[in-house]
């Protein structure tokens, strides 16, 4: 039954975004996407919209960096539900640290508003055409972003700290 | 002390803002800070109000006072150690959080619980429900002027942390659970309060419906206070209570049963208007929902094999310390556990449990090793916050103080 869902989610959206749509697999439980990032409000309003799919219950968003994966380095992972069938997918978008910046579904879900804020707030990611994007749960005079990989545990920007024999 | 008292006065921001023709004189809105501590809003929120005397005209909530970045800690911290900070997300239901979170790894570990372990996981599961709710519930009392009911239903909270304390010697901050099962068998103790409490509960949770539910001040005060429609709650992705009294029956033990739901009995409460009333009274039938929830789970148990607590995974679950100091594989799985040197296979889950106030949801990548990538927790307070202002606007500040303690806001899941 899931593994029908991953294809028919499949075929609709290949069907309507063609190159737009990069992979499709299951993981677990989930069918997850990967799009390209210039499309995902799209996306989300097509699954919104299409009367057999209906995806219109969001689940949560967030934010991924991987390092390693030159040219696309940061992430966001979405999790829509169709709360009629009970199917949950999740839809993943990928792009580079030097422009992160991709269209913001606000315009769908009132409630990514502060679910995009925070991923800002954490990963420095610019969501095109949020109505208030600014920082959420750090202060607002924080320099950089703390969820990205390259920043430790402890405060970031602190010197006077050696944590050579106890750090992890 | 010859230090001036300053006295601050409220902002009035004298420019008009738009002066109607039938409009005599030009509106004159005040800003009004309440919080970060304020006495009325039970925890550390911040809402700079607009008000047109005493009605709120538009708000904006400031949030992440107590952010303690749980999910950067959960990058650095193997697997058991992160149970001890979920603890301190939803601290009116930590069991909940606790087994959320070992489930969720559970489920990345492919672990099969036995059915015994999760009916125990059941009882307490929906023993901290009770506890959050009678929070929720006795507060929504207090703001309306009725501390009565508050004082007597929590002498029933108070037991339900009699019983935390007995299963895991801490009462706010339980961690309990192991990944694997428990950390140990329910205790006769534990059967015997256990028992005592679905005695007394009952009459005390009508006692305090008695004085609540069909009160006229009551009623007066919070039908139709701060509603929400489904759609809009929906599009807020609202759950738990807050989307169940918006009349959405969601809930997460049904549509994606995790610990057995799936046996149980027991009917999802949901509301008409989405008002401070209907979730209220969504919450109160909740509680009866839980206890027979409970008194299922006790039968269930009866009929499993005794003395299961915990499956059989030893490179998971601890060893019992004379098997350590005597055998020496029970040694090498300890040392190996202990130093987070367990191997944990490559791959991303999201499991979500129906928490005391909506869908706790973990999402894991694991990349192998002994932390995870990435930990993300929905948190249903975090999510259905923003749709406060909203909600209170237009209506009266006593209203505004009302409809927050019936959201159920946590200060500890909102900033995480």
């Amino acid at each position: 039954m899931e593994n029908s869902l991953l294809l028919n989610v499949e075929e609709k959206l290949k069907l309507t975004f063609g190159e737009g749509v990069l992979s499709a697999e299951q993981h677990y439980d989930y069918p997850v996407f990967i799009v390209k990032s210039e499309i995902i409000c799209d996306v989300v309003r097509f699954l919104y919209n299409d009367e057999d799919l209906a995806f219109q219950y969001l689940t949560t968003l967030a934010g991924l960096h991987y390092p390693k994966n030159k040219g696309m380095e940061l992430g966001v992972m979405y999790q829509l539900h169709n709360l009629i069938k009970n199917s949950r997918i999740r839809i993943k978008v990928f792009f580079s640290i030097n422009n992160p910046s991709l269209p913001s579904i606000t315009p769908v879900f009132s409630g990514a508003n502060w679910m995009e804020r925070e991923t800002f707030d954490f990963y420095g990611i610019n969501f095109k055409g949020h109505p208030n994007l600014k920082r959420i749960l750090n202060m607002e005079d924080m320099k950089y972003h703390p969820m990205l990989k390259e920043y430790p545990l402890e405060d970031g920007t602190r010197e006077d700290k050696d944590d050579k024999m106890f750090g992890r | 002390m010859n230090t001036k008292n300053k006295i601050k006065k409220v902002k009035t921001n004298s420019t008009p803002v738009t002066i109607a023709d039938n409009q005599v004189e030009p509106a004159i809105y005040s800003t009004l800070n309440l919080g970060p501590t304020h006495p009325a809003t039970h925890g550390i929120f911040q809402n700079v109000l607009k008000m047109d005397g005493e009605i709120v005209m538009d708000s904006e909530s400031t949030i992440g006072y107590i952010h303690r970045s749980f999910e950067k800690i959960a990058e650095n911290r193997p697997y058991y150690q992160f149970t001890v900070v979920t603890d301190r997300l939803n601290y009116c239901s930590a069991p909940i959080n606790n087994l959320a979170w070992i489930m969720s790894v559970e489920k990345l570990l492919e672990i099969e619980i036995p059915k015994r372990v999760q009916y125990l996981r059941v009882i307490i599961m929906e023993l901290a429900r009770i506890s959050d709710h009678i929070i929720c519930n006795s507060v929504i009392g207090v703001d309306t002027g009725a501390m009565t009911g508050f004082l007597y239903i929590f002498q029933m909270r108070e037991r339900i942390y009699e019983i935390y304390e007995e299963l895991c010697g801490a009462r706010l901050t339980t961690n309990i659970g192991r990944i694997g099962g428990l950390e140990r068998d329910f205790s006769p103790k534990v059967w015997d309060l256990l028992n005592k409490f679905l005695i007394d509960f009952p009459p005390a949770l009508k006692e305090f419906e008695n004085l609540l539910m069909r009160n006229r001040i009551f009623m007066d005060r919070t039908v139709g206070c701060g509603p929400i429609s489904a759609e809009r709650a929906l599009n807020y992705s609202f759950s738990g209570p807050n989307l169940r009294a918006a009349g959405v029956d969601y809930d997460v033990r049904v549509m994606n049963p995790y610990c057995s739901y799936e046996e149980f009995d027991f009917i999802i409460p949901v509301g008409l208007n989405g008002d401070t009333y209907d979730r209220f009274m969504v919450r109160e039938q909740e509680m009866w929902e839980s206890v027979k929830i409970i008194q299922q789970a006790i039968e269930k148990v009866k009929k499993e094999p005794e003395g299961v607590y915990h499956a059989d995974v030893p490179e998971y679950f601890l060893p019992p310390k004379e098997e350590v100091y005597n055998n020496m594989e029970a040694l090498i799985y300890h040392f190996k556990i202990v130093m987070g040197e367990t191997v944990t296979p490559k791959g991303e889950v999201y499991h979500a449990v129906e928490g005391g106030n909506g869908e706790l949801g973990f999402y894991i990548i694991s990349e192998g090793g002994r932390a995870p990538y990435r930990v993300h927790i929905r948190r249903p307070c975090f999510i259905y916050y923003q749709a406060y202002a909203e909600m209170i606007k237009g209506g009266m500040l006593s209203d505004a103080i009302l409809t927050m303690s019936s959201m159920n806001v946590i200060a500890g899941e909102l900033d995480a």
